[in-house]
């Protein structure tokens, strides 16, 4: 067995108050491909940005063709021969797919002018190599993703990689495109480059490396050889500790059905959504990222607006809402992306959870600013969280508190039907099992809940029925004993589509 | 820019097509000069159209450094001042160190500024557009302080006289300025720091990770925008003898309306030469064949506006079907 | 001690500075710190300073509002001309009207329709200058009673010894205070400013909130233009040239973000004021009037960068 081309030994990275990556260990050899798996904030991309040079690890040797090296930079460990293929790719789509290839370092003279006749030659020669369909002088910004992403692979030939790291390369990709990825890694494989694959995808997995190293926790749990293990197995390494963690399932009686959707359809994004679910109901969706689960929830919240479907609302039928409407008939969102979708950042705690009902804290026109201080110490206290004051900018709160803002926003109006996405993405231990607990305590006290979420354990261990759903459709509905790991992978990574049992 | 989904290439339009739709600004000056040539038969003579080319000159000077600096996604409000400055300083010292060395510290004045703005930019992390939005007025104070309040007036006539060579109807100014926009199409199309330009203004993470040096590079385009608004100065004290304190007033915006009507993004990114002289000549010669048809000002003022939303909208439509 | 210090100047530095600049030119010019003076200066800023009050709006949306200078021209001539053809009143209802459309309409391009601030404005200011020399035909219109309207009391009168503008600038600032900081319209503007997808998401109408900026703007700038035909008794076509400039320059001094989500009124006005009193300190000081204009660009620069420095923890990006 060859040598390892790389080697990471005791790698380790802090940032304030959370350890990314304990003391992490993995090595990759020439024409292998090895596979990180993990759950989200396992330190799978942390450990990718120290490979690429984007961040600099505390403690740790990064071992490269026998010697130890020191990755300053992308560009330097570009020039290494180490080349990350991101999820968002790092190409201009306004220059050429030549240009995009040898970027930043372009052949020029003297001068600095271009010479085309070999930037070209050579970009040919990397598009050859990989047998890709289109040329040198097309502009990347009229490829497609998979034809983009090509380009970027195409760095590997113009640069002589020896190590090639993919982070989710199929996540955009259709079926026919991710075979002909697959094609190109194994040539990749071939020319004997090393190869680090980053994926939730069992099947891809299972199809596709050698050793897999599972992460959890900023910790290595172990590497395996791919050959000699199986998919329940690898989950089970990158779940341990959820497994066993405590999840408290609301222990309520369902009432009246509170949403009913039927047909919900949007191009591009999702087909023919159909599900219901009742007062007191926990329902989950689960799926891997990108099955269109947050957009689903995103048109029944009318921030999107759908193509198809119907609506009913406590068993009346209602147009489509705007998010004012739904907001004012008693639905709340709290959506995947805190920061982006869900706060204001430069404002206060209390501002913010005020935000979506500003008309019931004013008189006339006019903010009551008593009564926003009013429901904020009640919500600070009843979800114990830490901030100085009311006007404490939640941008200086840590993630957990930020998304107890969310909910407290939501909370603070009585909603009827709480849809939360992805509810503990990228908060804290004790957070997160606050989050759990109010979960089924709002279930208790009658309101429907949607749960979305990519972690499984979080969304067996909270709901009472759960969807999974993939490539933007419904492919099962699990309840009672049949809610298990096994099936919702089943469904998932082979689109067994059990239809709905509605 | 948002990438597609589909395998092929995107909309599927023909390159004939896709190159229409990237710079239908001409087709625009084209249609605008059929209207014009029907309406009048003043406008489509050679000399008058050689008057066209002068009078969009000096718009177009500036626009090609505003070019520039736009593609790397940021913006020049000091221009009209720097021509102003460069214009005065040209004249003004003339007495003293002779014509060619006055130019040169006029030219010189304008690099420095240029360099200013960018080093301000690229340092403090400041928009360019507070940083130049401060020099239009600043600057604007330092030609005041130079000038008085007065014009300054060439003692040596032979100084206006260079800008009096033709090639057939096409005065130097003209040529001075199909020479820069050609050669920075060049730039832009054929050497490194061209290149950058785009991919700075296109993916700046991308940039950066590929090594490239933005701060360097940004100082660079600021620098050769200065530059470029004081060549405009210094042909336009040329033309005139004079060197008034309020010149170039308000030519910023015009500059930036030039290229934003060829097609140049304020978002950065995207744009080319061949874009911005579109722009150029198509505001000269709307500003000429309306003159010709002898409609009162204020109409020439509100055409402007009213086709500068028409580009937007349009280039919204045609930005979404690319996309 | 060095953290305090930071904390203090990023609080008030530049109240420090202008502190500063005040005492000194005190200290050198006699007629500086006197109140006819003062008032003087006052009477001068009440014109930028009720547009950029309407201007701070648009700008903590996260959008530009350039076409404010030519609105101010075509709305002072509009005024003038009516008070002659229409009397006093009939006149500033007019203008009203008249500013509140435009900048509606420049609501409904920006707001609803989503196109690019800067260039929309850009437009209307070029739009609004053509509409101007059709209006007016080119010439310039004066109050031809002018020695015994009413009209007078706005520019050029005194009300318990304070001049009538500089008492409308800091009524307009109360009530856009107000607003801003006290009604549900004011916080959407900061919301829309500071996070305009979780404002939707938060089930806020962010590009109605854009449109209302914008005629707010309009409105200020309509009482502007009343203050100043009421001041000159008259208008020519480029009366508000670069004004839009001035506005903005006080709305950055005033640390209110081009970025959107943060500002306020009292930054704005006090912006406004120190350009107003640093203007009338260089000429006493006996300075012609275009250094100012250098001054200015050394303290925008200086003020923004250290508001960016101190927010950062640095002054060095």
């Amino acid at each position: 067995m060859a040598d390892p081309i790389l080697t990471l030994s005791g790698i380790t990275k802090t940032f304030p108050g959370v350890v990314a990556l304990d003391k992490v260990s993995f090595d990759v050899r020439p024409g292998e491909v090895h596979a990180l798996v993990g759950e989200n904030g396992a330190g799978k991309s942390t450990l990718m940005k120290v490979l690429a040079g984007l961040y600099h690890p505390d403690a740790g040797e990064i071992i490269y063709q026998g010697q130890p090296v020191q990755i300053d930079n992308p560009l330097a460990a570009r020039e290494k021969g180490i080349l990350l293929i991101h999820q968002e790719l790092s190409l201009s789509p306004e220059l050429s797919v030549a240009e995009n290839i040898y970027l930043g370092a372009w052949p020029t003279n003297a001068l600095g002018v271009l010479n085309k006749r070999k930037l070209r030659r050579d970009a040919q020669a990397a598009l050859d190599a990989m047998g890709c369909s289109f040329g040198p002088d097309d502009r990347v910004g009229t490829l497609s993703v998979a034809m983009q992403q090509m380009v970027e692979i195409a760095r590997s030939q113009a640069f002589s990689a020896n190590v090639v790291i993919f982070d989710e390369p199929t996540a955009s990709l259709t079926d026919t495109e991710k075979d002909q990825l697959f094609t190109t890694i194994r040539g990749l494989q071939r020319q004997g480059v090393g190869i680090v694959y980053i994926s939730h995808k069992m099947d891809e997995i299972f199809e596709l490396t050698d050793r897999i190293t599972v992460l959890r926790d900023g910790q290595v749990q172990g590497t395996v050889t791919t050959r000699e293990t199986d998919a329940t197995a690898v989950t089970r390494m990158m779940i341990g500790r959820t497994l066993e963690a405590y999840f408290h399932k609301a222990d309520s009686t369902f009432g009246e059905e509170v949403l009913r959707v039927d047909g919900l359809s949007l191009q591009g994004q999702f087909e023919d959504v159909s599900f219901s679910v009742r007062q007191g109901e926990v329902l989950g969706f689960y799926g891997l990222v990108g099955a269109g689960r947050s957009e689903v929830v995103e048109t029944l919240f009318g921030v999107r607006k759908a193509d198809r479907g119907t609506l009913q609302w406590q068993g009346a039928e209602i147009p489509l809402p705007t998010p004012r409407q739904a907001i004012d008939l008693g639905m709340a969102l709290v959506p995947e992306s805190r920061k982006e979708q869900g706060l204001v950042l430069m404002m206060g705690g209390m501002e913010n959870t005020t935000l979506p009902h500003l008309a019931s804290y004013a008189r006339s026109t006019v903010m009551d600013r008593g009564k926003e201080r009013a429901t904020f110490d009640e919500y600070k206290d009843a979800l114990s969280i830490k901030t100085t004051g009311p006007d404490q900018p939640v941008s200086t709160l840590s993630g957990g508190n930020q998304q107890k803002f969310v909910l407290a926003k939501w909370l603070c109006a009585g909603p009827k039907l709480i849809i939360l996405d992805e509810p503990t993405r990228g908060i804290d231990v004790g957070s997160k099992s606050a989050i759990h607990t109010l979960i089924a305590k709002l279930a208790e006290q009658g309101l429907a809940v949607i749960v979305i979420s990519s972690e499984m354990p979080e969304v067996l261990g909270v709901s009472h029925r759960v969807l999974a759903m993939a490539e933007g459709r419904l492919v099962g509905e699990f309840e009672g004993d049949a809610m298990t790991e096994e099936n919702l992978i089943d469904a998932v990574s082979h689109h067994l589509a059990r239809p709905a049992a509605e | 820019m948002s990438a597609t989904n589909s395998i092929t290439k995107a909309g599927g339009h023909s390159s004939v097509t896709r190159l229409l739709m990237r710079n239908h600004i001409w087709v625009f000056l084209a249609l605008t000069i059929v209207v014009f040539s029907t309406a009048s038969p003043y406008f489509l003579t050679i000399n008058n159209l050689g008057n066209v080319l002068t009078q969009a000159a000096f718009i177009g000077i500036l626009a090609i450094g505003m070019t520039l600096v736009m593609i790397d996604g940021e913006i020049d409000l000091s221009v009209g001042a720097i021509l102003a400055l460069a214009s005065a300083l040209a004249i003004g010292l003339q007495d003293h160190i002779g014509i060619w060395p006055a130019v040169f510290v006029g030219f010189l004045s304008g690099a420095a500024l240029g360099f200013l703005n960018g080093t301000l930019v690229a340092l403090s992390g400041m928009h360019s557009f507070i940083v130049t939005l401060g020099g239009l007025i600043g600057i604007r104070g330092l030609v005041f302080i130079y000038t008085g309040e007065d014009a300054l007036m060439v003692g040596d006539f032979s100084y206006t006289e260079y800008p009096e060579i033709y090639l057939g109807p096409i005065s130097l100014t003209a040529m001075i300025f199909i020479a820069l926009a050609l050669f920075f199409q060049w730039i832009l199309s054929s050497t490194r720091h061209g290149r950058e330009t785009y991919a700075i203004g296109d993916n700046i993470d991308a940039a950066h990770d590929a090594g490239i040096n933005i701060k360097r590079h940004k100082i660079i385009n600021f620098t050769l925008c200065g530059a470029l608004a004081a060549i405009a100065g210094i042909l336009l004290s040329m033309r005139l003898g004079t060197a008034e304190p309020n010149a170039g007033k308000v030519w910023e915006l015009w500059t930036i309306i030039a290229v934003v009507l060829g097609g140049t993004r304020l978002q950065g990114g995207y744009g080319s030469m061949w874009m911005t002289i579109g722009g150029v000549l198509t505001l000269a010669v709307l500003r000429n064949g309306l003159r010709l048809l002898n409609t009162p000002n204020y109409v020439e003022l509100m055409v402007m506006g009213t086709v500068l939303v028409l580009a937007l909208l349009i280039d919204k439509l045609l930005s979404r079907q690319e996309a | 001690m060095q953290t305090e210090m930071k904390a203090f100047l990023r609080r008030h530095g530049l109240l420090a500075g202008f502190g500063l600049f005040l005492i000194s030119v005190a200290l050198s010019a006699d007629a500086f710190l006197t109140p006819g003076n003062i008032f003087d200066v006052l009477r001068q800023v009440s014109i930028t300073g009720v547009m950029a009050v309407g201007v701070t709006f648009v700008v903590i949306t996260g959008r530009l509002d350039l076409s404010v200078g030519s609105l101010l021209t075509l709305l002072t001539v509009i005024v003038v001309d009516q008070h002659n053809t229409s009397g006093p009143a009939m006149a500033i209802l007019i203008t009203l009207a008249a500013g509140i459309g435009v900048g509606m309409f420049n609501g409904v391009l920006v707001g609803l329709v989503g196109l690019n601030a800067l260039i929309v404005t850009l437009a209307m200011l070029s739009f609004l200058q053509g509409l101007v020399l059709f209006y007016s035909g080119g010439s310039n219109v004066n109050v031809q009673n002018a020695q015994t309207t009413w009209f007078a009391v706005f520019g050029r009168h005194d009300l318990f010894g304070v001049p009538v503008p500089a008492l409308i600038f800091l009524v307009t600032a109360v009530i856009a205070a107000f607003v801003l900081n006290r009604t549900i319209f004011g916080r959407q503007v900061f919301a829309v400013g500071g996070n305009e997808t979780a404002s939707r998401f938060s089930g806020i109408a962010s590009r109605w909130t854009v449109f209302w900026a914008y005629a707010l703007s309009g409105l200020t700038t309509a009482i502007a233009a009343v203050i100043m035909g009421s001041r000159v008794m008259g208008a020519q076509n480029t009366i508000g040239q670069g004004y839009e400039l001035t506005v903005l320059a006080g709305v950055i001094l005033g640390g209110t973000s081009l970025l959107g989500g943060s500002g306020s009124i009292w930054r704005t006005v006090l912006g406004i004021t120190m350009l107003g009193f640093i203007q009338n300190g260089l000429l006493l000081l006996g300075f012609p009037y275009y250094v100012q204009w250098l001054v200015t660009w050394a303290v925008i620069i200086l003020a923004v960068w250290i508001d960016l420095g101190a927010k950062r923890g640095r002054i060095l990006a």
